[in-house]
């Protein structure tokens, strides 16, 4: 049974509205960053399908730049957190409201 | 109906590479006993039947029949979880790994589960996501140490696994492919003067390879997320009965699975050391099986290094560690890659 | 076999997506973020990129997850708290978020028959072709990438660096 490319790109699309949904109203500043890596992933997917639809290795390679792209996201986004950590001792989005540490 | 025998064939085959790899599992521990019983000038088990080889049954029996303790603090799905995966992807790599040459029987490939065009990455994913067992397995346990055990051995693995990522490229450059039979089939022409650790200069590779993966197995001299002398017994200090044991049936399942890669890898998987020196002799059958006992002495070997390793080197500091992987492990395996790559663009 | 195995990993991608969300705790959010991002990988061999689902599989479960996993675990991060802010994020989040789904599902289901069928084993890239394309045409924006890694690390360094 051959599978519509159309349904790939709808659950691609559920991923990435899920992901905005999650980045709005987690409070975690871990879990908003990880509903980042969400949204990326579902942009990946829809990569690949059209990738497939068609028959471009190009899509495939974009999919390559974003996964780089979200590896040195997370090396400085984690970084990023620790050291807010350390000076306020909360994870809460809600008490990171100064620009100065 | 070919249909139908070849998916039986299928399944035998897997229940039995299954069977006796967990039976391979069993008698690694029964062997590391043995020899750092000797390595320690004793005797090691030899109660249970001849020579101790019934202690495997007798163990496994033992840790079965045990009381399965589940402490109060623990947060219970991922306590049950940890070991699962642990084990499971233990098991897993030995699915992509040919242990003989490509003999097919109705349709069906003897010497190996599945032949995919990805092996060598599949084992490195399967290795990869390996870390999870650990690392949920302290988290969930509720205990300080096993938190710092799960904690330093998630940054371990995380560190090698880049040195053990960069030693296997240049096999991978002199083969063209990350198929795994083609990665041996390259190792086979002139017997032990064409394996990749000689014929292919792969020789620090395959040093960095063997220290990486001692890293990734956390054995000595690497086993800072158990060190007893430390944290009790690190990240399975809450483990009992069955959990424990499939902790621990990983931990050597992980050993035999990086002795196969490295001898696909750099030993020549399972092609004879002496070439074609000799002429072939028996029949067919005996053909056929002569290429897994050269696999399986190969492994065998490998896993000796493993234990001989354990009973004589003392265990690092953690500082030491660290630095050992990313200060020396990492520019040398780089430079190897450099010149791999230069000596196959120019003589290649 | 391919609407079996597209239905399956589809749901544990839309569950774990859903799960993330509904979860307090951080560790079972990242946990479920790691359900999407597997089957995800299998969802592209089905699609013919068998290189790019083990990449995923060693770079996101592997390496990206590892490590907030053990950010988590090294802060000890609890329960997240409910706090004003996310009321007014409910409010405007749900009608904007679920008018994004609708148009973009329903510009996917008015285009479905110009999209046509994924068949399996139509359209597979090895890993040389990968390569070949990677390293000939987009040679240039690959070794960008390398300078952004480089900066990437930089900056880890000298953020995680305790102060003197």
């Amino acid at each position: 049974m051959d599978v519509p490319i159309a349904w790939y790109l709808i659950l691609s699309a559920a991923l990435f509205s899920i992901g905005v949904f999650a980045f709005l109203i987690k409070r975690n500043i871990i879990t908003i960053f990880m509903s980042i890596e969400l949204m990326l992933n579902a942009v990946n997917l829809a990569f690949v399908a059209f990738a497939h639809h068609w028959h471009q290795v190009s899509g495939q390679i974009f999919v390559f730049f974003v996964m780089v792209v979200a590896a040195a996201e997370a090396a400085v986004g984690l970084a990023i957190i620790i050291s807010v950590y350390r000076s306020r001792e909360t994870l809460n989005v809600d008490q990171i409201n100064l620009m100065k540490l | 109906m070919n249909i139908l025998i070849f998916v039986l064939l299928s399944l035998l085959k897997v229940a039995v590479v299954t069977v006796i790899f967990l039976t391979a599992v069993a008698y690694t521990v029964l062997l590391e006993r043995k020899l750092v019983g000797r390595i320690q000038n004793r005797w090691g088990p030899s109660r249970v039947g001849p020579f101790g080889l019934m202690q495997p049954l007798a163990d496994g029996l033992k840790l079965f029949l045990k009381e399965d303790l589940m402490p109060d603090a623990v947060a219970r799905p991922l306590f049950i979880l940890a070991p699962i995966i642990a084990l499971s992807c233990a098991l897993i790599s030995i699915g992509v790994i040919p242990f003989g040459e490509n003999i097919r029987w109705h349709g069906v490939d003897m010497f190996q589960i599945a032949d995919v065009n990805i092996g060598l990455l599949v084992i490195l994913g399967v290795t990869s996501v390996g870390v999870y067992g650990i690392a949920l397995s302290g988290w969930s346990s509720n205990n300080k140490y096993s938190l710092l055990g799960s904690l330093r051995s998630t940054a371990q693995m995380v560190s090698y696994e880049l040195a053990l990522g960069l030693s296997v490229i240049g096999v991978v450059l002199r083969t063209g492919s990350l198929r795994l039979r083609d990665i041996v089939n390259v190792q086979n022409t002139h017997g032990i003067l064409s394996w990749n650790i000689f014929g292919g200069l792969q020789l620090i590779a395959f040093f960095i390879y063997l220290m990486a993966a001692f890293a990734e197995t956390n054995r000595t001299p690497f086993d800072l997320p158990e060190a007893e002398s430390e944290l009790t017994a690190g990240y399975h200090t809450e483990y009992s009965s069955m959990k424990f044991a499939m902790f621990f049936m990983a931990e050597y399942a992980n050993m035999i699975n990086v002795g196969c890669v490295a001898t696909l890898l750099f030993l020549g998987g399972w092609s004879s050391p002496f070439g074609n020196l000799f002429p072939a002799f028996g029949g067919a059958v005996v053909q056929a099986l002569l290429p897994v006992f050269w696999f399986v002495a190969k492994v065998f070997c490998f896993l000796f290094l493993y234990v001989w390793v354990r009973g004589t080197l003392p265990r690092f500091r953690y500082d030491q560690l660290m630095g050992f992987g990313w200060k020396f492990l990492l520019p040398i395996a780089i430079a190897n890659v450099m010149v791999s790559s230069l000596v196959l663009a120019f003589h290649g | 076999m391919h609407l079996a195995l597209f239905v399956i990993f589809g749901l544990f991608c839309l569950g774990g997506a859903l799960n993330l969300l509904l979860q307090r705790h951080p560790i079972n959010s990242a946990l479920s973020l790691i359900v999407v991002m597997s089957s995800l990988a299998v969802l592209y061999l089905l699609l013919g990129a068998e290189f790019l689902a083990l990449a995923q599989i060693i770079v996101y479960s592997g390496a990206i997850m590892v490590l907030f996993v053990f950010v988590i675990m090294l802060l000890n991060a609890g329960e997240e708290e409910k706090t004003h802010g996310s009321r007014a994020a409910y409010l405007a989040g749900i009608p904007g978020v679920l008018a994004l789904f609708c148009v973009l599902a329903s510009t996917y289901v008015t285009l479905r028959t110009s999209f046509g069928q994924a068949r399996l084993g139509n359209f597979i890239v090895t890993t040389e072709e990968l390569s070949r394309v990677l390293f000939r045409n987009l040679l240039l924006p690959f070794e960008v990438t390398s300078i952004l890694i480089l900066v990437a690390i930089l900056g880890a360094v000298v953020l995680a660096r305790k102060e003197q």
